[in-house]
């Protein structure tokens, strides 16, 4: 039983970290697969079975067919019922790195394109990766390469290319590039450009194409990061993958969003990583596989630093959300009344298609203010009270299993397990006992029974502890 | 309560998705200004004169109303260094005071941190809608977030009085700094015990308030009436921020119903909260800021406006010195800037000014730099 424990208390860690958490029979489930096996079928999603009738879905909102509209919405209902949970979140980590924001594209089917490359090549080499993302239409457009030209750069996704999406402006308190590097990085990409232009409303129906133009590029030789020749984008991208620096920038993002907050990245050039060796080991694993993320994150999620990391992280509104709701087992199917789902998230901070800047969102403390916690903690308890959410009954029926009576230290215990393994400071656990305990012997088989449960539920997703994943 | 009830305050009201300046404070006798506008012009026996060249939209009566009794300060042709037509990054720029860098800083919070430096007040700052915006937010400031103030509070869905006091005795010593050693326990201490004592204090609010104004059913008014109940309730609060939904006044399409409705409700609502500041003796505290995020395009797409620069923002109170301030900028097509109005005024002179003047603060260590004042403020 011990051994069982643990096992799926690490279970749940992996789940809440590489998908949006699981509810507990799935947590045992997979514990007795193993962690490994686990890991390897994370990092496998199956390509064409993700687990989701989505056919159904489209029926029943049928902008979702062409992403004319709800795009946010699609995005969220792939979150929570996806079985390929890890492929989810790469989309999400790419989205909060390699940043479009719908505000200013204000097309949907091309920022749909942009999520299903993440989807397709978001555990695949870095090169590849960077290549793609450098000719994302709504990339192009967002950071405007479009208006880049020969003998006219905009050096805007040039620039970005560099300081926000593969090296970071320094490292070890070093700059990693100049300006003359971004001068040239632009000429190289000038004449990447995009059919269909994205428009503004109301005419954006259609997805933006990715176009070369050969007459636009700039021919002349470019000295990039100590290189010269006349280089395309796609050298600069060669380029840019082999440097130690990239190597660091995407592993602090790895550990930053698996393992535990990180610095802003603005910090970065002055903030060494908090743990070195493990952003060694990452940054080894990068030049080892020929800069393969899945790799990275097979390395990642094997290790002790990893396994070690639990309630490491303040949870992101987004993860908060979906988290809830797969855990309450809400939205399995479409419904009307999604749109409130998304509006929750923003509400939180976190709005997808809308990272604040092109620098993505601030992490860790930073989703984390009066109003926000507030929101936070009556979303997940107006969610977990509602003992009619099939999630719910199941953790009433769980814990009447126990018998007809349960101490309330016991029901603590449990319904804190059954949330996947949350671990309260022994002070709260105290004090949560002592208000079950305020309502006499709690009897399981009584009508009454469910009522304290959700209030006790309500309670745990308040403390400070079930903030943190 | 530490502070008395003469303390200057101010309220600050967000149009969010970039209003229209061109067609808010029209340049009616600018023959320019039909033809860029075919469709959308307001024919000149309509606009609210202000002078034989410009004037307000015929929807913004109520704070015409206010403008001729001297009591609102319009600041033409403010913008900011670099224009972005992006309404996220524009407004974190309002936010922020920082148009070139990213920043997480708001200018009300570095002002709220010097308000209240010893954090003595946990309503010192309160908001109304949802989500706080960047503006209010700086490290150790705490500012209270209400989407509805008859029904704020932390675990509201717990039902039964008795049930929910016990939920909130245990919430407030499970949220002691002592208990738990979370990475950032301290602050999510600080900030969940601030947010439910807030909620104690605010909640009171609407019983203590009468009033025989009546807001309108919008969800803008309504959140006006908040302010006018926080701030006539007498908690010390010294800034109160609300605003419109996000993306309400970005009208890219149909602009003539929805921009008319718009400012209708807005003026409305501002002008009741004057009043109803008046009503209880409390006009001559409060100053209010009325802002959008950048101005729209000059030239019309035929039924709405694209996304612009320069634009115009207002002053409002009993201590404001009413008038045009500012230049209008020109609409002669040379001196457009990439088809949009010229900003000519920093948005950050009109936080100086305010910052100074108004609230007596260093306006330079807030906005991290030095602006050029306007003389708005009385």
């Amino acid at each position: 039983m011990a051994n069982d424990n643990h096992d799926i208390a690490l279970m749940a860690h992996l789940m809440r970290r590489a998908g949006f958490g699981a509810q507990y029979a799935e947590l045992e489930a997979r514990a007795a697969k193993g962690y490994e096996a686990t890991v390897d079928e994370l990092l496998n999603p199956e390509v064409n079975d993700n687990g989701m009738d989505l056919d159904l879905a489209e029926r029943c909102f049928i902008e979702w067919s062409h992403h004319t509209r709800g795009l946010p919405e699609y995005v969220a209902f792939r979150f929570i019922n996806s079985r390929n949970q890890l492929e989810e979140k790469m989309c999400l980590f790419w989205h909060g790195i390699l940043c479009t924001a719908d505000s200013k594209t204000q097309s949907y089917p091309t920022s749909y394109d942009e999520i299903e490359m993440f989807r397709q090549y978001g555990m695949g080499s870095f090169r590849d990766l960077l290549l793609e993302i450098s000719k994302d239409p709504a990339m192009i457009f967002f950071l405007d390469n479009c208006l880049s030209h020969k003998g006219a750069i905009n050096e805007n996704y040039g620039r970005e290319l560099l300081e926000l999406f593969s090296m970071g402006v320094g490292m070890d308190g070093e700059f990693n590039y100049t300006e003359d590097d971004v001068k040239e990085c632009a000429r190289a990409f000038t004449g990447w450009t995009i059919a269909n232009n994205v428009p503004g409303q109301p005419y954006g129906r259609y997805a933006a194409k990715f176009v070369y133009n050969p007459d636009d590029h700039d021919e002349g030789d470019k000295t990039f990061l100590g290189e010269t020749g006349n280089f395309n984008g796609e050298d600069i991208v060669d380029i840019i993958a082999k440097q130690p620096a990239t190597a660091r920038f995407i592993s602090r993002h790895l550990y930053s969003y698996f393992v535990a907050d990180e610095a802003q990245v603005p910090a970065w050039m002055e903030t060494p990583p908090r743990d070195m060796d493990t952003i060694k080991m990452l940054e080894d694993e990068y030049f080892r596989s020929g800069y393969n993320i899945k790799s990275m994150l097979r390395v990642l999620f094997r290790s002790d630093a990893f396994k070690n990391a639990r309630f490491q992280r303040v949870k992101s509104p987004i993860e908060t959300v979906i988290g809830t709701l797969r855990l309450v087992g809400d939205w399995t199917e479409p419904k009307p009344g999604f749109e409130f789902i998304f509006d929750e998230m923003k509400h939180m901070g976190q709005e997808i298609f809308n990272p604040p800047s092109v620098e993505g969102w601030h992490t860790g403390r930073e989703w984390i203010d009066g109003g926000t916690l507030v929101h936070r903690i009556n979303f997940t308890a107006d969610f977990v009270g509602d003992v009619k959410q099939p999630g719910v009954r199941g953790i009433v029926e769980e814990l009447a299993n126990r018998g007809p009576v349960i101490a309330p230290e016991d029901m603590v215990d449990d319904t804190c397990r059954l949330l996947g393994h949350y671990e309260l400071a022994d002070e709260t656990r105290q004090m949560l006992a002592a208000g079950m305990a305020k309502h006499g012997t709690l009897h399981t088989d009584t009508a009454e029974f469910a009522d304290r449960v959700s209030e006790l539920l309500q309670m745990i997703v308040a403390t400070k502890e079930y903030i943190y994943a | 309560m530490t502070a008395t009830k003469k303390d200057p305050v101010l309220v600050v009201l967000q149009m969010s998705g970039a209003y229209d300046a061109l067609n808010t404070i029209i340049p009616y006798s600018d023959p320019l200004y039909k033809d860029y506008r075919p469709h959308l012009k307001v024919e000149p026996e309509e606009v609210l004169a202000i002078d034989d060249k410009v004037g307000f939209h015929p929807a913004m009566a109520p704070i015409k109303d206010l403008y001729d009794e001297g009591k609102v300060a319009v600041i033409q042709g403010i913008g900011y260094p670099n224009p972005i037509r992006s309404h996220f990054r524009s407004m974190d720029i309002w936010h922020t005071a920082e148009p070139t860098k990213m920043s997480t800083e708001g200018w009300l919070g570095r002002a709220i941190q010097d308000l209240d430096p010893n954090k003595e007040n946990v309503l010192t700052a309160v908001n109304f809608g949802r989500g706080l915006p960047r503006a209010l937010a700086a490290p150790g400031v705490s500012v209270a977030s209400v989407g509805n103030l008859e029904t704020y509070g932390v675990l509201t869905g717990i039902d039964g009085e008795d049930q929910r006091a016990d939920a909130l005795d245990i919430f407030s010593r499970m949220y002691s700094p002592m208990v738990g050693s979370g990475p950032i326990n301290d602050y999510l201490s600080q900030t969940g015990l601030d947010a439910l004592k807030g909620a104690d204090i605010l909640r009171t609010a609407p019983e203590i308030y009468s009033s025989s104004i009546e807001y309108g059913g919008d969800m803008f008014s309504q959140w006006v009436k908040n302010v006018a109940q926080v701030h006539t309730a007498g908690f010390g609060t010294r800034v109160l921020y609300t605003g419109l939904n996000p993306g309400a006044f970005d009208t890219h399409a149909n602009q003539p119903t929805s921009f008319a409705k718009l400012w209708g409700e807005v003026s409305r609502a501002t002008n009741d909260l004057y009043q109803d500041l008046k009503e209880h003796d409390a006009n001559q505290e409060v100053v209010i800021l009325l802002f959008t995020e950048f101005g729209r395009r000059v030239q019309e797409n035929g039924s709405g406006t694209d996304h612009g620069s320069g634009s115009v923002a207002f002053v409002m109170g009993d201590a404001v010195k009413g008038g045009l301030y500012g230049e209008y900028p020109s609409l002669e097509p040379d001196k457009l800037d990439e088809g949009d109005l010229r900003w000519n005024n920093d948005f950050r002179s009109t936080y100086a000014t305010i910052l100074d003047k108004w609230l007596g603060l260093d306006d330079k260590a807030v906005l991290q730099g030095e602006f050029e004042q306007f003389d708005f403020i009385k």
